[in-house]
């Protein structure tokens, strides 16, 4: 089967005054096109730097990462956002939405940096599709929390991307709304056919996924297929 | 698979990000642009004045030397000045003028006057102006005078009335109230009074040692008067006379008042600088906001150029819109600036845009803007796209070089522009290390007190006290920067009190000693007795009675001066080349020189060699050193003297210092004239002594050093008045920064605030906290501000001056505690909202 994403012995230290601090230890995994991933563990395992590091937001020590059929390695900064511009979908725990832009405004920024004409009616497209076709001129501050993260789904959707890191989706959100957004996020997962990579603490949520992979203390301990 | 290739939003993307992430802060935004736009304004008011006034003076010349070319000389032409004026078709007009004493029959009082003895129907271009207009015209016909405005006013002179000038005496025929070759600066000295040249033999006024002045107007306008006067200079300059054409005249007249703009330039750039200090300060809290934005466009694909750039765009468009706003400003002030220099401006102005003024405005606006701005935008080129997942990750260190490039490339823009504004490389190095050691002492001194609050914090304070002090040490605080802005508008106010105080000491201090307050010029050899005579009758003393023998200078070091005019090569001041020099001969030194090298030798025979003894700033005009001869010719005589001694003349004080010293023994037999010095009690025995000296000897002019004084106050006053304004620019700026500081902290003090109160704290406590933060500030920045004006005047009268400083204590009386309450009201009006602000929805919006 073809994988998306390949993880080889991977392992990623930070320096912390004199100390340095391993937080990834020789962690290796392989993800299968078009499935669902999720990446569990207690707070401080690693999970949210794993993730930052098979999005290319950062740099491994060593080992490699493979990521759409590219070594991250060899790519600078800003190959690496270009990849992640073309290819990549992001879902943050706090939604990340530019302040200061109106939610279409959010959504269209990945396919106006590809420099796509008429980006916005798919970006009116999009919005309609999560509910929010009557409120796509209000700003982030102007939303709720599950608006704004439903505005982030169709932002992560909107350059139609092969994988989608999303950050602890509904961490930010009360019960419901995170019953919502999940749904809302399979089943655009589904649609568009893309492979879903879930941080999370929420063991229901990491069940929905195809696959799980457990960290403890930056090492991988479990990985095997989600039940 | 292939590399990714980048992203292809180009710069109409770019545009269009910077808008819609700058329209949210507009409000932020105006406020940074708010510091830059009056230092813009000032820069552009000034340099579009100059501009105006070279031009009017360029297109006025004509007008203002009322032909199209002059010969002028110092003493009567000689016979090849005759000959060369009659090849050029003979003079069509010529004026006789000097300094003389007039008395009037209505008034006892007598006055110091330019008389100006005119033949001809000059000026053929421009006019005379009269009050009536018509006794312009006939004044030469009626035979009488045309008496400044101004004097006539003071004097209560009608016209009918009888001006005395030595042995004659003429009708007033009207009130001069503009004539070309008469400024109102000069003329507050020595009021021009405008008579036939016929009655110039009969005033029995030029005799010897009359320092006259011999014009020769000419109209032509068919001459190419730049070829004539590089063809006829030369051979004036041998004979001692010179010619000026109408362009030339113009533009030396534009390039000194071009100095004075250039000066008022430099006050004006530092207002933009302080502009721009608060732009950088106020953009660093700005971009630290934005770096979450800035980190998440990485993450969803754009490079470190593209995000750099939405920032970059968004700061150089507030420059831009700075820069169009103070043009306009600027522009609208220039129109006030004819009222304010009335009296100092040589024509009458027709204002206009200068257009490269306003093209160095909008480009000042933008560089400066982007400029101070970039080590804050630099720091979007270094956040990770991982802050979007790790908020401690927002910043990456910039490497300390990037810093050091900014601020090299901060300090050679400033040299670049005070290069261009004061157009000499040495001026603009030291301008440019002047500023940053200021800025540097006051950044230093911040520091200190920051550190030395850390190190002994007064923990005995009550609550507020101790908070209050913490408040100026809080993360993103602004203490740096308010301290700047404070500091370098006290400075410069206070610098200018100083500075003033330190001219008018100096011109002030001969009054105040046992100094003389008049001087006698032109007095004759037989009138030493009856002159001294009359002073003591007046129950004043003669202070001093000086010989005084006019001489030029013949050769130097064996070199003939012709010799020297011609040799392009020489560095040898041209002045001295042609020169009239008024010499004594004495046996010693006077209070005023200090001998710098040599001997001062005190008596001499004619035999031999004759030493002499010069002004350093002779020596340094005519590169001679102690041992080089210099020859002079006195009044036909070529004498050869050594150079044995140099001395410093402190030239401020109001008595007679000279260039050149002789010693007792050469010179008592040779053609000469005499200054006595004396010392009025009052005014009233000052008059009466000039009117019953006015009636004996007409032909001795009067120098009232009072009178000299109150106009050298007049002058000095109007002069500082627009530094003053200028000045100011740089107090609103400070203003408009420390409004923009707090405005910049205001959510974060909200917080502090909210925390307070939630745990128990009363308004009123807050309030005194805030008050007391603004004033610790408000006194620190002033204080700091006053001293290192002090300490900058006190070193300037020190090396400089070379006098004692006693400074104003104005500064420190009105100015320091005046500073200090208005940024505590600055600080506490801006802290309401933050005072009254409700706890829940403050900690709400926190979380």
């Amino acid at each position: 089967m073809a994988y998306i994403l390949k993880v080889d012995n991977l392992t990623k230290s930070y320096s912390s005054g004199n100390r340095s601090l391993t937080v990834l230890n020789d962690v290796s995994f392989v993800i299968p096109e078009g499935s669902s991933f999720s990446i569990v563990g207690p707070s401080g395992s690693g999970k949210t730097t794993l993730l930052g590091l098979c999005a290319g937001l950062d740099t491994t020590d060593s080992g490699s990462i493979t990521l759409c059929g590219t070594e991250l390695k060899t790519l600078s900064e800003d190959q690496r956002a270009v990849l992640r511009n073309q290819k990549v979908g992001f879902v943050f725990q706090d939604f990340q939405l530019l302040p200061t832009l109106t939610a279409i405004e959010n959504v269209v920024v990945p396919l106006e940096l590809q420099g796509v004409k008429n980006a916005d009616a798919t970006g009116r497209e999009l919005l309609e599709k999560v509910g929010l076709g009557e409120r796509m001129h209000h700003y982030p501050n102007q939303l709720s929390g599950g608006e704004q993260q439903r505005v982030a789904l169709a932002r992560a959707f909107s350059n139609k991307p092969q994988i989608l890191f999303a950050d602890e989706p509904t961490g930010n959100l009360d019960e419901a709304t995170g019953e919502k957004v999940t749904e809302l996020l399979f089943n655009l997962n589904k649609e568009a056919g893309t492979t879903l990579v879930i941080v999370t603490h929420d063991m229901e949520l990491a069940r929905m996924t195809d696959h799980m992979i457990r960290l403890k203390g930056g090492k991988l301990i479990e990985n095997k297929a989600a039940l | 698979m292939s590399t990714p290739r980048t992203s292809k939003a180009g710069f109409g993307w770019l545009l269009k990000m910077a808008w819609r992430d700058g329209r949210a802060s507009w409000g932020r935004i105006l406020l940074f642009m708010a510091s830059t736009i009056l230092g813009i304004a000032a820069v552009v008011s000034i340099q579009s004045f100059s501009d105006t006034l070279k031009d009017n003076i360029a297109l006025q010349s004509k007008e203002l030397m009322g032909a199209d070319f002059t010969i002028d000389t110092d003493k009567k032409p000689n016979e090849r000045v005759t000959f060369l004026m009659d090849s050029l078709g003979g003079y069509d007009a010529r004026e006789v003028s000097f300094a003389s004493m007039a008395s009037f029959s209505n008034t006892d009082q007598t006055r110091l006057v330019r008389v100006r003895g005119i033949e001809g129907n000059f000026p053929f271009y421009g006019s005379l102006e009269t009050e009536p207009a018509t006794a312009a015209a006939n004044y030469q016909s009626n035979g009488g005078a045309l008496v400044d405005a101004t004097l006539m006013m003071q004097f209560g002179i009608s016209p009918g009335d009888t001006i005395n000038l030595g042995e004659i005496s003429l009708p007033v025929l009207g009130a001069l109230e503009k004539a070309p070759g008469s400024t109102s600066m000069f003329g507050a000295i020595a009021p021009p009074v405008i008579i036939p040249h016929q009655f110039i033999g009969p005033s029995q006024l030029v005799q010897l040692g009359s320092r006259v002045d011999y014009n020769f107007y000419f109209e032509d306008t068919t001459t190419n008067l730049e070829l004539l006067d590089q063809k006829v200079d030369p051979i004036l300059d041998d004979e001692n006379a010179d010619m000026d054409t109408h362009t030339s005249t113009s533009s030396r007249l534009g390039r000194r008042y071009e100095n004075f703009g250039k000066f008022l330039n430099l006050v004006a750039f530092i207002a933009l600088l302080l502009g721009c200090v608060g732009i950088a300060s106020s953009i660093h809290i700005y971009i630290k906001e934005k770096l979450p934005s800035a980190a998440l466009l990485k993450c969803l694909g754009a490079s470190r150029k593209q995000t750099f750039m939405i920032y970059l765009l968004q700061i150089a468009f507030m420059g831009l819109l700075g820069g169009i706003l103070g043009v306009v400003i600027g522009l609208l002030l220039q129109q006030l600036f004819p009222y304010f220099l009335e009296d100092l401006l040589p024509v009458s102005l027709s204002l206009s845009i200068s257009v490269p003024a306003v093209v160095s405005g909008l480009l000042l606006g933008v560089l400066m803007s982007v400029l101070f701005a970039l080590y804050p935008l630099l720091s979007t080129l270094g956040v990770s796209p991982l802050a979007t997942l790790r908020k401690q990750d927002t910043q990456n260190a910039l490497p300390k070089k990037w810093g050091w490039g900014v601020f090299a490339l901060i300090l050679l823009s400033i040299f670049l522009i005070s290069l261009w504004l004061l157009d000499n490389a040495k001026y603009a190095i030291w301008f440019v290390v002047g500023i940053a050691i200021t800025f540097a002492i006051l950044s230093g001194v911040a520091h200190l007190f920051m550190q030395g609050i850390k190190k002994f914090f007064p923990k005995h304070w009550n609550f507020e006290a101790r908070q209050s002090l913490l408040n100026l040490f809080r993360p993103q605080n602004q203490t740096l920067i308010l301290i700047l802005a404070i500091g370098v508008g006290s400075f410069l106010i206070s610098t200018l009190y100083f500075t003033k105080d330190m001219l008018l000491q100096e011109a002030t201090l001969a009054d105040q000693q046992d100094n003389p307050n008049i001087v006698l010029l032109d007095v004759q050899s037989d009138q030493r007795e009856g002159v001294a005579q009359t002073i003591e009758g007046n129950e004043m003393n003669v202070i001093s009675d000086i010989p005084i023998v006019t001489m030029r200078v013949a050769s130097i070091k064996g070199r003939s001066v012709n010799d020297l005019r011609r040799d392009t090569t020489s560095t040898i001041n041209r002045w001295v080349l042609s020169h009239e020099f008024r010499t004594t001969y004495r046996d010693h030194m006077v209070k005023s020189e200090t001998l710098l090298e040599g001997e001062f030798i005190d008596s001499a025979s004619r035999q031999g060699v004759i030493p002499i003894s010069v002004s350093e700033n002779f020596a340094r005009d005519t590169q001679t050193n102690v041992g080089d001869t210099v020859a002079f010719n006195i009044q036909g005589v070529v004498m050869t003297t050594e150079v044995k001694s140099i001395r410093t003349v402190d030239w401020s004080r109001m008595e007679p210092n000279f260039n050149i010293v002789f010693p007792a023994g050469i010179l008592e037999n040779a053609p000469q004239f005499r200054v006595f010095t004396t010392k009025a009690g009052s005014e009233t025995v000052s008059a009466q002594f000039q009117q019953q000296l006015v009636k004996l000897y007409p032909n001795i002019s009067v120098l009232d050093l009072r009178q000299l004084l109150s106009i050298l106050q007049d002058l000095l006053a109007k002069i500082s008045w627009i530094i003053n304004f200028i000045a100011s620019f740089s107090i609103f700026t400070g203003i408009i920064v420390l409004f923009g500081a707090i405005r910049s902290t205001k959510f974060q003090r909200t917080k502090e605030s909210v925390l307070l109160r939630t745990l128990g704290a009363k308004g009123k406590q807050i309030t005194k906290i805030v008050a007391l933060e603004y004033l610790y500030l408000g006194a620190l920045g002033s204080l700091i501000g006053i001293l290192l004006s002090l300490i900058g005047c006190w070193l300037l009268a020190w090396f400089a001056f070379e006098t004692t400083f006693t400074p104003s204590w104005f500064p420190f009386l009105v100015l320091f505690p005046a500073i200090t309450l208005l940024t505590l009201f600055i600080g506490w009006s801006n802290s309401r909202g933050v005072i009254k602000s409700p706890p829940l929805q403050v900690l709400r919006r926190g979380s």
